[in-house]
């Protein structure tokens, strides 16, 4: 029967030693045992919040890249191609131009030629006049050595304007 | 600084066990003239195993060669004529109340473990306590504050828990991290808070009631493990101790009793959502069971605790009941069999203890969302 | 010797605490046998549910038996 009959002396060891310990433990082990846990579970909520949201701000970031990297490729394709366009004009250009140039120059060095073709055929038949007076002269002046030749020069002269 | 309040703490420690370790022997050289006659006596397997798991004023270690080795412990008395101190040695381990200790005037008689003032004159059995009909004593009795075994546990017990409980609470580094001790009570404090205060109180109130949740669980199973452990200065039987589970359950009670709310005391004493009669009938029910929800609790860790100790210490009794060395190898195999059952009883009795306050102590602080409607 | 005497020598011996603390006992032992069987049966039909159900299922038999132990206590007092 005393099994079961609580005893006074205990009950009052038991109390006591139950509230020192819960104050003591409440102050030295409870608060800052919970405290450093709560704390580090914030910290860890907190880190995994700041990860999250440089994960997201990083593939906003690879979205942005891809679309200016998207945007440079149209842009340079337009260029490579506004370039290309260009470029071929620029021949086509330049083409025209040399033909321009060279069917000029060709015109120019055919006059050129022409000129001086004229010139020295001029050339030739002032020298060819020229050789020809010096010619004539000598010719005349040998034969009009003598009175018999020139008589005949003479003569055949005039038959040769008459014949003409 | 606080590794020299440490190296403080730890020299007491060891001191205190030295101590511990020396006082039998001298117990031993004190008493060695007593109890003789005790050598031939038969065995009787209730009385030991009821001398175990009650209290005592002396700490019984072992007996060698018919004396019993035991630790002595303080006898503190509140008597008529004062507070009167002396060590529970001066009964030379009398429990027949035969040994008449006799300080500040008064004489005192022991006898089954409690303290009696002496009678004049001895009786028949030359004992100093007079029986009545039914073999109790009708002696007065002084009010006993004695550092019996029990208490003598339970300080060890604090003891223990204060050590593990302030190293690991050291044993966090800057950011959080627990180390040695520490890797271990953790997840039993994080137990405590996640598997018990929060389902059952609440994310809102269960702050509150953490530090006593959690010194009520250590506490208890602390003083479960030690009653487990079979050697001095161990295997008191605290927990299983009506008075220490009374105290426990008090707390809780008191503990449920102020933190109720409107509508815990409204569900009592008229419980909305029935009938007139069946009110009128519900509310005593309700109201009783106030109390029996910590007597229930009471009772369940002490009944547990104490059965365990008795199963135990009857399997090993087989032994001396079929007085054959044979039985020996089948008693032992089933007493460690239940012991090990009884390391896992012991920790969800703890948890059950520490589960059923929290959800008492939720209940009363609920507020039921239903009743505000109509 | 009376036989009304007799049967109350007879009944005097009767341990009738011992037989209280079996006979609770054996509804602890239903008691206990139906959660495990019921434990089983969810484990089986869940097992990805185990560790819960294990859980709960101890903290009910703890319950059980402690209302057997009630018994063993109340068998104490009565001795």
């Amino acid at each position: 029967m005393d099994l079961v009959t609580p005893d006074f002396g205990l009950i009052f060891w038991t109390f006591i030693s139950f509230a020192i310990l819960f104050f003591v433990l409440k102050k030295f082990a409870w608060k800052p045992i919970v405290g450093t846990v709560n704390d580090r579970e914030q910290s860890i909520r907190a880190a995994l919040a700041s990860a999250e949201a440089a994960k997201r701000e990083m593939e906003n970031l690879t979205a942005d890249n891809e679309r200016i990297l998207k945007e440079a490729r149209v842009e340079r394709e337009a260029m490579m191609k506004e370039a290309r366009e260009i470029k071929a004009k620029m021949i086509a250009d330049a083409k025209d131009e040399a033909k321009i140039q060279a069917d000029k120059m060709i015109e120019n060095a055919q006059a050129a030629i022409e000129n001086e073709k004229k010139s020295a055929i001029a050339e030739l038949k002032n020298q060819v006049a020229s050789l020809s007076v010096e010619i004539a002269e000598k010719v005349v002046r040998q034969e009009l050595s003598d009175k018999d030749r020139q008589l005949k020069l003479v003569e055949n002269m005039l038959d040769d304007a008459t014949l003409n | 600084m606080k590794t020299t309040n440490f190296n403080v703490i730890k020299s007491l420690i060891f001191g205190l066990f030295f101590i511990l370790s020396a006082s039998p022997v001298l117990a031993i050289s004190a008493d060695s003239e007593t109890k003789s006659e005790g050598e031939e006596e038969e065995f009787n397997v209730t009385d030991m195993i009821m001398h175990h798991v009650k209290d005592a004023h002396d700490f019984h270690i072992l007996d060698w060669n018919g004396h019993a080795v035991s630790f002595p412990l303080p006898v503190i008395l509140w008597t008529d004529n004062g507070l009167v101190t002396f060590m529970s040695s001066e009964f030379h381990h009398d429990d027949s109340g035969s040994v008449v200790v006799e300080k500040g005037g008064q004489k005192f008689v022991k006898y089954h473990e409690e303290i009696y003032y002496a009678s004049d004159t001895p009786n028949s059995d030359g004992s100093f306590v007079n029986l009545d009909a039914e073999a109790h004593p009708v002696n007065a009795q002084p009010l006993d504050f004695s550092i019996t075994k029990l208490v003598f546990s339970m300080f060890l017990s604090i003891l223990l828990l204060l050590l593990i409980f302030g190293l690991s609470a050291r044993k966090y580094d800057a950011s959080g991290v627990p180390r040695g001790i520490a890797k271990f009570t953790e997840p039993l404090v994080l137990f405590i808070r996640d598997d018990v205060a929060i389902p059952n109180i609440g994310e809102k109130h269960y702050k509150r009631f953490m530090p006593f949740l959690l010194t009520l669980f250590f506490f208890i199973w602390i003083n479960n493990i030690m009653g487990l452990i079979p050697f001095f200065p161990f295997s008191a039987n605290l927990s299983g101790n009506i008075a220490f589970t009374f105290v426990l359950a008090l707390i809780t009670f008191v503990i449920t009793t102020l933190v109720g709310n409107k509508d815990y005391w409204k569900h009592i004493f008229w419980m909305p959502g029935v009938p007139v009669p069946m009110k009128i009938f519900l509310a005593p029910i309700e109201f009783l069971g106030i109390f029996i929800k910590p007597i229930s609790l009471m009772i369940r860790l002490f009944a547990n605790i104490t059965a365990g100790h008795i199963i135990v210490l009857s399997l090993i009794s087989l032994i001396f009941i079929a007085k054959s060395v044979w039985v020996s190898p089948a008693s032992v195999f089933f007493s460690v069999f239940i012991s090990l059952i009884e390391v896992l009883v012991v920790a969800i009795q703890a948890y059950i203890f520490t589960m059923l306050s929290a959800l008492y102590i939720g209940a009363a602080m609920e507020e039921h969302e239903h009743e505000h409607e109509h | 010797m009376s036989s009304l005497a007799l049967i109350q020598d007879v009944v005097s011996y009767v341990p009738f605490a011992a037989i209280g603390a079996g006979l609770a006992a054996i509804g602890a032992g239903i008691g206990i046998g139906r959660i495990g069987g019921s434990a089983m049966d969810a484990i089986a039909r869940q097992p990805e549910m185990q560790g819960k159900i294990q859980a709960s299922a101890i903290v009910l038999i703890a319950f059980v038996e402690a209302v057997a132990l009630f018994a063993v206590v109340v068998s104490l007092i009565a001795k």
